[in-house]
């Protein structure tokens, strides 16, 4: 613009780098508390450069655990959350794909009907009907499972409504052509289709592995053994315990750990992670 | 728009459509029907039986001061929460649409505490800010104020306010960006050149450009606070000290689980439902397509 650009861009920069700092200073406290011994910590006085029990808190953390409240190995809490996730990453990504291409491919009575089915659950997150839904449950028999984990969770909208969008984009003459070249309706989904929504795949499973890690209240809930905690979870436990008994240290790297697998999603992915976020925003 | 070319099959498309419609029965509509139901039952002091009582639990609700404190709590919070949110990440969207060098990595240093967990990022404020060992706890005592989120009522809801934007900063900021970058470049010129200054350029041609993106992030930003921040309110004050940070969907949790009042629950729950509806139906009517990105 008109204006002098350097002295702009020297506010800007600051800014920014103002910013950066303000977000980064809380994970910053996490990872150096996570160097430190637990009395360190407690007197309040930790120093704001890195100490050097870190290998010690690591170990202890992922294969032993905190000695009071779960006494659960942090490593079983992140397989835990690492298997939720991917649960519902994938299978929101398959039921959802499903549904899309038979409302979009296929005219038939009460088409609208499902979809509207299908939309409404855009509206209420599971945390208006968890007690109902914690008793379908238990009656059910999946308290303590994986699937009791992943199923209620999945069931939601904004998948079917991504791909339905992404398949109206695509031209109505590559159907034309699979039909005449004699494919079939599951040809053309597995050959035409899956290949084109890969990219929306990606990204719909980049916010849907972030989700499912970073769920809180459901496994909250639905999880009365410690071998089945998800790591959220089982940090809560672990700073709930009578202030005295806490360990910070074993706490902070916990927190450390569960930070980790979706925040490298975002980094590595950020394209998809932007794509994705937008999308199903829509 | 509707497909031209199709398929044509009797059977299949109803196939396809299971898995998603039964799961969507199973976990979604009964549990929301259950609850409406619920809402109308009023259960026996042992548990045993439950007998329908009509709207008795919306007005046992209505009589208690606590559910008031817990609506005021959740218009504190989520109004101070999107102020602060949005002010916070349009000031950096604008400085980051600057075409900086090194622009991208400002953007990928300030999206990343998306992917926190809430419960994680109300641990790590509590941490900070923590009454006997936090490390910023020390300068705010210096200054003669007696910090202590555990027991005063305020200050746990400014922690709870400024953890929950502090997550929320990243996704707002995101939407800016996106909706600044869609702002053609040439209006903006074509200001600078009859003369209008870079604040002058802001608020009279950015900002209104901008405004569905606001729109739809407030929404969003409103909706997330009644829903997502529960992780943060559990790690960080537990609803209390005294239910002064109890909000409405804390109090569904807290009422239903640790009270056993399932009918007082449900009858919450259902006036959740009806605000959420009422939230999603004015984003669709008002934002729908018009945001740009």
């Amino acid at each position: 613009m008109v204006e002098s650009r350097r002295y702009r861009n020297i506010v800007a920069y600051l800014v920014l780098l103002v910013g950066v700092v303000i977000v980064a200073f809380p994970v910053y406290l996490a990872i150096l508390a996570s160097t430190f011994d637990a009395a360190t910590i407690i007197n309040g006085n930790m120093p704001l450069i890195p100490g050097d029990q870190a290998d010690e808190n690591y170990y202890r953390t992922i294969f032993v655990g905190a000695s009071s409240s779960t006494r659960e190995p942090v490593g079983t809490m992140m397989l835990n959350s690492f298997i939720m996730a991917m649960g519902i990453a994938v299978g929101k990504i398959l039921i959802s794909i499903l549904s899309a291409f038979a409302v979009v491919y296929f005219r038939f009575p009460l088409r609208m009907t499902a979809f509207w089915v299908i939309f409404i659950t855009l509206m209420l997150p599971v945390e208006v009907r968890i007690y109902p839904t914690y008793k379908i449950v238990a009656d059910l028999g999946l308290l303590d499972t994986y699937t009791g984990l992943i199923l209620p969770l999945i069931a939601s909208a904004t998948g079917t409504l991504l791909f339905r969008q992404f398949f109206m984009t695509i031209p109505d003459e590559l159907l034309e052509a699979s039909k005449i070249d004699g494919a079939g309706a599951f040809r053309f989904f597995k050959d035409t289709l899956i290949p084109l929504s890969i990219t929306t795949m990606a990204a719909l499973f980049v916010i849907q592995f972030i989700y499912g890690w970073n769920q809180y209240l459901w496994p909250l809930l639905i999880t009365t053994k410690s071998s089945m905690q998800t790591i959220v979870i089982g940090i809560k436990k672990m700073i709930t315990t009578q202030d005295a008994l806490t360990e910070w240290q074993i706490a902070m790297t916990t927190a450390v750990l569960a930070m980790v697998p979706p925040v490298l999603v975002v980094i590595f992915m950020q394209r998809l992670f932007v794509k994705g976020l937008v999308e199903t925003e829509k | 728009m509707e497909k031209r070319a199709l398929f044509s099959s009797k059977f299949l498309p109803y196939m396809l459509l299971l898995p998603q419609l039964a799961i969507t029965i199973i976990f979604f509509y009964l549990p929301a029907s259950q609850a409406i139901w619920q809402s109308f039952l009023m259960e026996d002091a042992f548990g045993l039986s439950s007998e329908f009582v009509g709207f008795e639990n919306y007005r046992y609700l209505f009589q208690q001061p606590e559910y008031y404190r817990a609506m005021v709590n959740t218009a504190v919070f989520s109004t101070a929460v999107a102020v602060l949110s949005l002010a916070c990440s349009l000031l950096l969207a604008t400085q980051a649409d600057k075409n900086l060098r090194g622009g991208e990595a400002y953007k990928t240093l300030l999206i990343w505490p998306y992917a926190v967990a809430p419960a994680i990022a109300g641990v790590l404020w509590i941490f900070m800010f923590h009454p006997s060992l936090g490390t910023l706890t020390r300068p705010i005592r210096a200054v003669g104020i007696d910090w202590n989120p555990l027991l005063n009522g305020d200050h746990a809801m400014l922690l709870l306010v400024l953890s929950a934007t502090w997550k929320q900063i990243s996704y707002n900021f995101l939407f800016f960006l996106a909706g600044l970058q869609s702002i053609p470049k040439s209006v903006i010129e074509a200001a600078a050149i009859d003369g209008a200054g870079p604040l002058r350029r802001f608020w009279t041609i950015i900002f209104p450009l901008l405004s569905p993106t606001t729109f739809f992030l407030i929404v969003v930003n409103i909706v997330y606070v009644f829903f997502d921040t529960f992780g943060i309110i559990d790690a960080v004050t537990g609803g209390g000290p005294a239910g002064q940070t109890t909000t409405l969907v804390y109090k569904v949790y807290a009422d239903g689980r640790l009270g056993g009042d399932l009918g007082g629950s449900a009858a919450q729950s259902v006036i959740l439902m009806v605000i959420v509806i009422g939230l999603t139906a004015i984003q669709f009517k008002y934002v729908e397509r018009k945001v740009q990105y």
